[in-house]
Parts: structure tokens; sequence; C-alpha cells
């Protein structure tokens, strides 16, 4: 396919090869966005609505679906809560605990150091699901089964957010200013909280969005250990209704609670979409 | 150079894994430690050989004072809870998962069945009865009978007598609804308050349409056996209407008049009744008749309204009462646009059962709600003339089979309750396994992909279920 | 005798990194390492529920690594895990190829790049489950696009996607790529733009055409990210879950096709069967072990620079 356009645009003026480029784009712009804009009008109608057939307009009936929607059976507004809860907890242990390994790494020369960082490095792509399994049996010896807890802790460990960190540190951090802030008296602890922090906040930001999206997303383990419905977070209530057996199934409630866990995480999105459109390529140049 | 240091400290790390972890015999034995709670368990609820005369109040005497404040109730989804919530004195709603009764918190663990879901849980939470706080104690869960052997047939599940509960307050149920939850040594574990003979219940209109008549008894001429059954399939998939929303819908019909438990032993075995379904439901498919979706999907239960253009779903009362959507304005049950007829098998699906789990803290209020719920003619009488379920109380049944003056809105004032009366009457429980919920879902998932066509034969099919079978339940054989 | 007491001083100081290293090490050893040795412990027992009773632990050596590599079962879910991997990356590879070329050809000057950009990295940031549960409604027999098929007269009767496996399969690849391309696109552009303009110039005073660039220039440059999507990709791939698993409602129907490797951990995580589950994840580890390790050359190569 790629050998094809680009063997045709050859020779091809440059406005028609534009012309091709803007037809593809918005090919595939509405092939990202036709999903969410169905799901968009499907929330606004009626159970009953929808059997009739699809319409390009929205109805009347959001509030309505809303409203069963949270007075049904599934508590969603505790599901918000357990997922915001979890999701900003887990980004902020993540990035504060890796950027302190990453200065360690980046600014101290200690025996051993290389070998540290080879190994976080080695160990950065291993998924957490094959040590599930032990990971499930730890938890249910330390009595935090059906906890959120053990859905946070483990982010302090993030050797993703620690290689792009390190990364940061070494283009955009001099040594020069440790140093000076040594000189003025300054501890280690406060050096880093006070001086390094504030300096590496573009970094920070971006890590502390993604791990909030990955957290907010993350469906494996916490269906593997939430089991209380007041529990659960967003995902594992999404998946729920999946596997519903309960009945009187409206089709509005389900769409609009798809679009209540989907739309928060755009409209963010959209906001800083410049920051985290940024940080992936920055990410792609140094890592 | 760095290289050799990561494969150095790859090969460390998993060899220092592997030394640490043959170390750690202590720490990985966590499971066998709950085999046997029940001996302890059963004392706190000494037996009440209570004289049957005054059973229902004096019983309860004779248990000790209930000390928890939370009642804790395992179910698989609303049902229990709306006819707790709608019949039972006292009960309160507090929000979607707690209601009170009294100065008892009731906590609702709702665990969708899917994939085995539900038995899941519930183990765990039974396996971790004896170490949890008194308040996180299962008091009370339900069970359905495909699996309730695996229930009652461990001291996880009190007997019924113990909670003072008398032959003499149980005599109306019916017999069946008792063997379902009896254990192996003949002590009764458990109690419904509903019956679950299925009828074949059909769309009036559709029925007008294409046969003339919206008669049962013209209607049971017409699907009085299973061929019969195919050729008025014929008729309405002539006029554009399906038979049954899916295939799924026979499958109890089939199941129930099978002749061979699912397991023997530790064998797995595979009626003739359900090849028959299987074959029987490959026309269907084949011609068009109806389609091949999985039971309580948007899909399947389209049929509920007229547009869907769906003649006949089989089901129990509840099916009837609880999903198909009366109380939604447009369809068909709305405007009582259903009849029942006996079709061309009878069967039972479904129910449920009410189950004291040993260590309960609340036996006193566990008693009532299973006296209340399942024995009380009262209150079950109110369950039947507010919900149209059919209830576990033989003469209340008789007596409003008989009773003129009743009459179900939803089937368009037809009184169904003599054929489910008979229908009782006719089940037969003697097949039941532990493996049950898990096998015959199996089955219907390798099936519908032969049914489908994304199998080429039967024995793909057959081969397949062995493969899902075998990797739910490893000690089970083929 | 200066420079030995700074020396000193910068020892002294160098210590603090070990602290800093603590949180980070205490944490990996406890939700990490412990559970990875755990598993592999468990990997050697026969060890599951049979209903209330509980089987074992019984040590069977590796016997559960036999029956795992013997089973038909662990072959067929990697390889369905591997064709909806595939069928998702080529066409996610190849669209994002093209469309990074051309956002980053200066002579192209296409506008409104920056919405472009933000739209198709959007799915990327799209909660899997919902985004399949919004997928199994939208494709459902009676869902809106079989409803707009019908409508528009494109089809007679509604179109059963999740009958057939083809079918189905695709449509866990469509999401995997829309999830995907995006991200990707991003990458190989920042990858682009790295490379030296003059080169380009230069190609063009020799009278290369488009495509000649293409191959002999950007392509060249560009494989070392190439490789790193390729394998951060595949290893992503092999943890495939929250689609197939919602989509199917963890059955991976129809039969069984959609089943991945981790659905069927998740299936003896669920049903406590551990030590099966065991020697899964153990074969698991060891697979994306073998796949990390070159990413970490690529990682350190790039470390170097």
């Amino acid at each position: 396919m790629e050998n094809q356009t680009a063997a045709k645009t050859h020779g091809l003026p440059i406005g028609a090869r534009r012309t091709i480029a803007y037809i593809v784009l918005v090919f595939f712009s509405f092939l990202c966005l036709i999903w969410f804009y169905i799901l968009l009008i499907n929330s606004t109608r009626s159970h009953s609505e929808m059997t009739l057939g699809f319409t390009v307009l929205p109805s009347t009936h959001l509030l309505d679906n809303w409203n069963s929607l949270i007075t049904g059976t599934i508590p969603i507004a505790r599901g918000f809560a357990n997922s915001i809860t979890v999701s900003v907890c887990t980004s902020i242990l993540c990035v504060y605990f890796s950027a302190m390994t990453a200065y360690a790494i980046n600014t101290y020369r200690f025996k051993g150091r290389d070998a540290i960082a080879a190994f976080i490095l080695a160990i950065m792509m291993i998924p957490g699901q094959v040590t599930a399994l032990g990971f499930l049996q730890l938890i249910n010896r330390m009595k935090l089964d059906d906890s959120i807890i053990p859905l946070i802790l483990p982010a302090i460990a993030s050797p993703i957010t620690y290689f792009y960190l390190k990364q940061y540190m070494e283009s955009n951090l001099p040594l020069s200013l440790v140093e000076a802030a040594r000189i003025d008296g300054s501890g280690e602890f406060r050096t880093f909280n006070t001086i390094i922090i504030p300096l590496i906040k573009p970094a920070i930001s971006v890590q502390m969005i993604f791990s909030f999206v990955g957290s907010w997303n993350n469906y494996f383990t916490p269906a593997l250990i939430l089991h209380t419905d007041t529990k659960k977070t967003l995902p594992v209530m999404i998946a729920q209704l999946r596997g519903a057996d309960w009945l009187r199934f409206d089709m509005g409630q389900i769409y609009i609670m798809i679009a209540a866990s989907i739309f928060p995480v755009i409209v963010i999105y959209l906001i800083l979409s410049k920051y985290i459109v940024g940080g992936v390529s920055a990410g792609a140049v140094k890592g | 150079m760095k290289k050799k240091v990561l494969g150095l400290l790859l090969s460390t790390t998993m060899v220092a894994g592997m030394l640490s972890a043959c170390g750690s015999t202590a720490t990985t034995t966590e499971t066998p430690a709950a085999e046997t709670p029940a001996a302890e368990t059963t004392t706190e609820a000494p037996a009440a050989e209570t004289p049957a005369a005054e059973a229902t109040t004096e019983a309860a005497a004779e248990l000790p004072a209930d000390e928890g404040k939370v009642l804790n109730i395992s179910a698989w989804n609303e049902e229990f809870k709306s006819r707790l919530t709608d019949h039972y004195p006292g009960y309160e709603v507090i929000d979607g998962t707690t209601g009170k009764i009294g100065d008892v918190t009731v906590n609702w663990l709702i665990t969708p069945n899917e994939e085995n879901a539900y038995q899941n849980r519930l183990d765990e939470l039974l396996l971790a009865q004896d170490s949890a706080a008194a308040d996180d104690k299962v008091d009370l869960f339900l069970v359905e009978a495909d699996y309730a052997v695996k229930y009652t047939d461990t001291d996880y599940t009190l007997p019924v007598k113990d909670l003072g509960i008398t032959d003499d307050d149980l005599k109306d149920q019916y017999a069946y609804t008792q063997a379902v939850v009896t254990d192996s040594n003949g002590v009764l574990k458990g109690t419904s308050w509903q019956g679950c003979p299925g009828v074949m219940i059909y769309n009036r209109a559709i029925a007008k349409e294409v046969f003339g008549t919206d008669e049962p008894a013209d209607i049971q001429a017409k699907f009085s056996d299973w061929d019969k059954f195919f050729e008025s399939a014929g008729e309405l998939d002539k006029a554009g209407y399906d038979v049954i929303s899916s295939t799924a819908d026979t499958f109890r019909v089939y199941q129930n008049n099978a002749k061979l438990p699912w397991v023997d032993g530790t064998k797995i075995q595979v009626d003739d009744n359900l090849k028959k379904w299987v074959e029987d439901s490959k026309k269907l498919a084949d011609a068009g008749y109806c389609n091949t979706w999985g039971q309580w999907g948007e899909d399947w239960n389209k049929g509920f309204y007229p547009e869907g253009k769906v003649f006949a779903y089989f089901g129990p009362a509840w099916l009837i009462d609880f999903c198909m959507a009366a109380d939604v304005e447009g369809s068909v049950a709305h405007d009582g646009g259903w009849a029942a007829t006996e079709g061309p098998q009878g069967f039972y699906w479904g129910g449920t059962w009410i189950c004291a789990a040993a260590g309960t803290d609340n036996a006193n209020l566990v008693a009532d709600i299973m006296r209340k719920m399942t024995c009380d003619p009262e209150v079950m009488k109110d369950i039947v003339l507010k919900d149209n379920d059919f209830v576990n109380n033989r003469p209340v049944m008789e007596g409003l089979a008989a009773d003129t003056s009743y009459s179900n809105a939803v089937l368009g004032g037809q009184n169904p309750l003599k054929m489910f009366c008979a229908g009782a009457d006719n089940i037969d429980m003697a097949n039941l396994t532990a493996y049950d919920q898990g096998l015959l879902g199996d089955f219907q998932t390798a099936m519908g992909d032969y049914i489908n066509g994304n199998f080429a034969t039967y024995d793909e099919a057959l081969e397949q279920f062995y493969t899902l079978a075998l990797q739910r339940y490893p000690e089970l054989t083929r | 005798m200066d420079k030995k007491k700074s020396n000193s001083n910068v020892v002294k100081f160098n210590r603090w990194g070990y602290i800093f290293l603590i949180p980070f090490f205490v944490t990996y050893v406890i939700f990490s390492l412990i559970p990875l040795c755990s598993t592999i412990y468990n990997s050697f027992f026969e060890n599951y529920r049979s209903g209330l009773k509980q089987i074992g632990p019984n040590f069977v050596g590796i016997n559960n690594y036999i029956n795992l590599l013997n089973s038909p079962e662990i072959w067929k879910y990697l390889i369905n895990t591997l064709i909806m991997w595939v069928g998702g990356f080529i066409p996610q590879i190849t669209i994002a190829l093209l469309l990074a070329y051309w956002f980053s050809d200066p002579s192209l000057r296409l506008k409104g790049q920056r919405f472009f950009k933000t739209v198709i990295y959007m799915p990327n940031l799209i909660m899997a489950s919902a985004f399949s549960m919004l997928f199994f409604a939208l494709f459902s027999d009676s869902g809106p696009v079989n409803q707009i098929l019908l409508s528009v007269g494109f089809i007679k009767e509604p179109f059963k996607f999740f009958q057939y496996v083809v079918a189905s399969r695709a449509l866990v690849m469509l999401m995997n790529f829309l999830m995907w391309f995006g991200n990707t696109t991003i990458l190989l552009m920042a990858g682009m733009l790295g490379i030296d303009a003059s080169l380009y110039e230069a190609a063009q005073v020799d009278g290369a055409t488009a495509s000649q660039v293409f191959f002999k220039i950007t392509m060249p440059i560009l494989k070392p990210i190439f490789t790193y999507v390729l394998i951060t990709s595949l290893i992503g791939g092999l943890q495939m879950f929250d689609v197939p698993q919602i989509l199917t409602n963890g059955r991976g129907n129809p039969t069984d096709s959609l089943t991945t490797v981790i659905m069927l951990l998740n299936r003896y995580l669920t049903s406590k069967d551990v030590g099966r589950g065991g020697a899964l994840s153990v074969f698991l580890f060891i697979v994306t072990g073998i796949l990390s390790l070159v990413v970490f050359r690529i990682n350190s190569s790039k470390d170097k620079d």
C-alpha cells in the first residue's frame, strides 16, 4: 500500500498530493470519531427509540438516561469516586517516586549504579500479568483483597515512567545546579523536593497524565482484586454490563454509562492535547 | 560491557527467584486451611427440635440471640432483593446495595452469574467465613438448581431444621424444590419461595395473524411436539416472524428431559436428548426460523416489543414477571399481548433457593426470612397477586388456579396457574450434579458455534465442548 | 589535597543515591519479585479447587508445563493472539508511516496538523473496556451499525458480526488499529523530523523521486525506531486482554477463536487453578523476557548516544 501510494504520488503535482493527503487524513479522523458520535447520539435516546433505528440527530432523553443510571443498581457514583481516588493516588506516587529513582541514577555516582540502571531497563517491558498469580496470593495474605491499596502502591516502582524522566533529566538538568544547592547548604531531600521537582515540571505533568490515564483505564488487575460493588472502579463496572444477566435491559443506560466513563478523559485530553501529543513525541526522540 | 552486565543480572534474578521460591514453602501454602469449619459452626445454632404445633413463633426462641448488626446476602441478581423489599415486613431500602430490617443493616453482595463468577465469589466468601469479621460473614446466600449440590453437600450450609424450621412449616412446598437442596444424607439445606415449571409464552397478535386464533388450546395443538413445532415455525417464517428468539430458548426444555446426569462419577456424559437439541436447533437456524444469539442480550429480548417479530419464548412464571418489561410502555407485555400454553414438552427453568451460611450471627433473622418468604401462605399469596410469580406453596397455587378472579395482565387476562401447577407436579430433579452450570454453559457455547456453522460437524463441536469443560473442571474426565 | 576533600564529599553525597532508590526497590521486591517467585514456585504443584474442596497442593514436578505445552489450547490461543495482533499491526504501521511521512514532508505544508494529530491520537486514551463494550453495542445484530447499513440499503438482513470468526477478529483488529495508529504516527514522525533536512535537499538535487527518497533515506534512518515500535507492540499484543475479553464476555467466541493467552490466564486465576496458572505465567514470563531483551538492546544503545 505504501509502495503504491508513493509511486502514484510521484510525478503528481504538489496540489494533487496534498488533496490525497487531506482525503486520507479526513477519512481516518472520521474513522476515529464516528464511534464516539454514535455513542453521543445514542446516549440521548431512549431504549424504545433505539429499537426503531439510528438517527443522525440527538433526542431528548439524555437526562432520563442519566437519572436511571444513577438511581439504578450499579453504584456508578462510587465507581467514579473509586476510579478517581485510584488514578490520582497512582499518578502522584508513580511520578514522584519515579522522579526520585531517576534522580538517584542521574545525579549520584555510586557503586553498582550502572548495573542498577541496566536492571531497571531490563525489567521495564515485563508485563504485570505474568506475576499476577503470585501478586493475588500475596495480597490475600496481606489481607488486602477487595481493597484499592494494591492497585495504588505498586505504582511506586514504574520503570517506564522512570525511564522517561531519566532521559529528560539527562538533557535538561544541569548537575551544576545540584552542586550550587549543596553549597547553599540545602539537604539532598530538600534539593530534590524544592529545586529538582519544579525544574522537571513539564516532564512530570506529561507523565502524570499518562499514569493517570493508564490507571483510569486499567481493567485486568482491578477485575481480579475488587469484588464488592461499592469498591469497584469504572472499567470493572463497565465490563459487568457485558455480562449483565439482570433484565429490563435498557440500552440508553448502557450508552450513557460508557459515555460517562469515556468523555471525561476526552475532555481532559482536548484541553491538554498539546502537551500530551508533544509528550509522546518527546518520548520518542529520546526514548 | 553493559549487555554482559544485563545478561548476568537477568540470569541472577531468575536464579535468585528460583532459590527464594524454594525457600518460601511456608508462605505459599495458604489454601488448605479452610477445610472443615462446620463442626463448631453448626453448634452455634443448636438443633431446634421444636414441636410442630408452636413452630412458627416459638422455634426462633431456641436459637442464640442475634448478635450481628449486618446481614450479608450473597446473590447474582436483583430478584430476591425486590421480593424482600416488597414482601418482607419491615424491610427498608437505604440505597442500591443496602437496606435495613429493624436495626440490622442488610448488605447485598451481588455478583453477576456470567462465566461462573458468582460461584467463584461465593466460594471465596465461604472459604473465608471462619476468619472473616462478624460483620463480613455471609449470613444468607442464594443458589440455583444447576449448582445447588455443590453447596448443600458441604458443611458451609446450615440444615434448615437447625434454624427451627419444621416439617410442618415446609409441608406445603413442592417436593421437587426440596429435592434440589437436600444433601446426599437426606438433610434439607435450603428452601425456595418459587416453583419454576415452564411454559411456552406466545404473542397473541402474531398467533391471530398467522394461525387465525390466539386460544391457548388451539395454539397448543399446533405445537404439541417438536415436529409440529417445526412445521408451525415454517408457517410463522412465511409471515415474517421468528418462532422463538434464539435456539438457546429451547435448550432448557431438551435438557430437562434428558435421561443422564451431566457427570457420572468423574466422567462427563452427553445425553441423546441434548444431541437432539443440537440437531433440531441446527434445522431451525439453517431454515432461518430463528436466531442463535445468547439469551439476555439486547438482541434476544427485542421480541418483548412488537417490532421484534418473535412469536414465543419458553420460560417459567418469573420470565413473564421479571423479564418481559411489563412496565415499559410499548412492550407486548405492557399491553397484555402474551398468552401461555404447555408447548411441546414440560420443563422447568431456574428458581432461586435460599441457604443459610454456617457461621451466621443472625440466625433468627435468617430463619424468619426463610419462614416468611417461603412458608408463610399470606406472604406467598401476596407475591402471586402482586408479581405473578409461581410460589412454592401447593394450597395457595391450587386455590388461585381455581380462582376465576385471578388473572395475569401480561397474559391478557389468562389464568395460567393450572398449567403451571400441573407442570410443577411433573418436575423431576434426579439428574442434578454440582457441575451443571459450567457444563451446560460450555455445551451451549460449543454447540452454538456448530449451529452457526463455525464448526462443520457435531463431533468437532463436541471436541470443543470437552476442551472447555476440562479447562474449567480439571478433575473431570471424558 | 583540595581535590581529595571534594572527592570524599562527593562520595558522601553519593550515598544518597542508594537512599533515593529504596522506595523503588522495596516496592519492586514486594509487589513484583516476590509474586514472581511464588508464581514460579506454584507452577510445580497441582493446586486447584473442585467445588469447595481444595485439591493439592501436591508436588508434580514439571507436569504442569508438560500438560500446558502438550495441550493444543495454548498454541491455539497463542496463534489467536498473534493473528489479531498482526491484523492490527500491519495497517497500524503502514498508515502511521504514511501519515508521519506526510506530516513531516515540508513540501506538502499540510494545514490543520495539530487537529489531525489530536484526533488520531485520541483513541489511545480511551478505556479499552468501555471501547469494547461500545463496539459490542454498536455492532450487535440490532445495533446502530446494522441499523445504518440496513437503512442505507447496503444489506438486507442484519449482518451478525459476532457469529463469524473473521468478522469478530476483524473487529478486534480494527479496535487495536484505532487505538494505536495515532501513537505510532507520532512516534515515527518524531523520528522523521530528526532526519537532517540537508539529506533530502541533496537527494532532490540529485533528482531522486519521492519513493526513492522514502526507501533510500527515510526508511534506513527509521530502522531502529521501527524495530522498537515492532517489539513493544508485540509485547503489548501478547498482553491483549481487555478488548477480546469484554467483546466476547470472556468466552472467546466464536469457536474460542478470540481467546488470547491472557484470557486463558484469567480463566485460571478466577477459578483458582494455581498450578496450571503458574505454569502459564512462567511460560509468558520467558517469552516476554526474551522479547524484552531486544527492546533493552535498542534502549541501551540509544542510552549511549
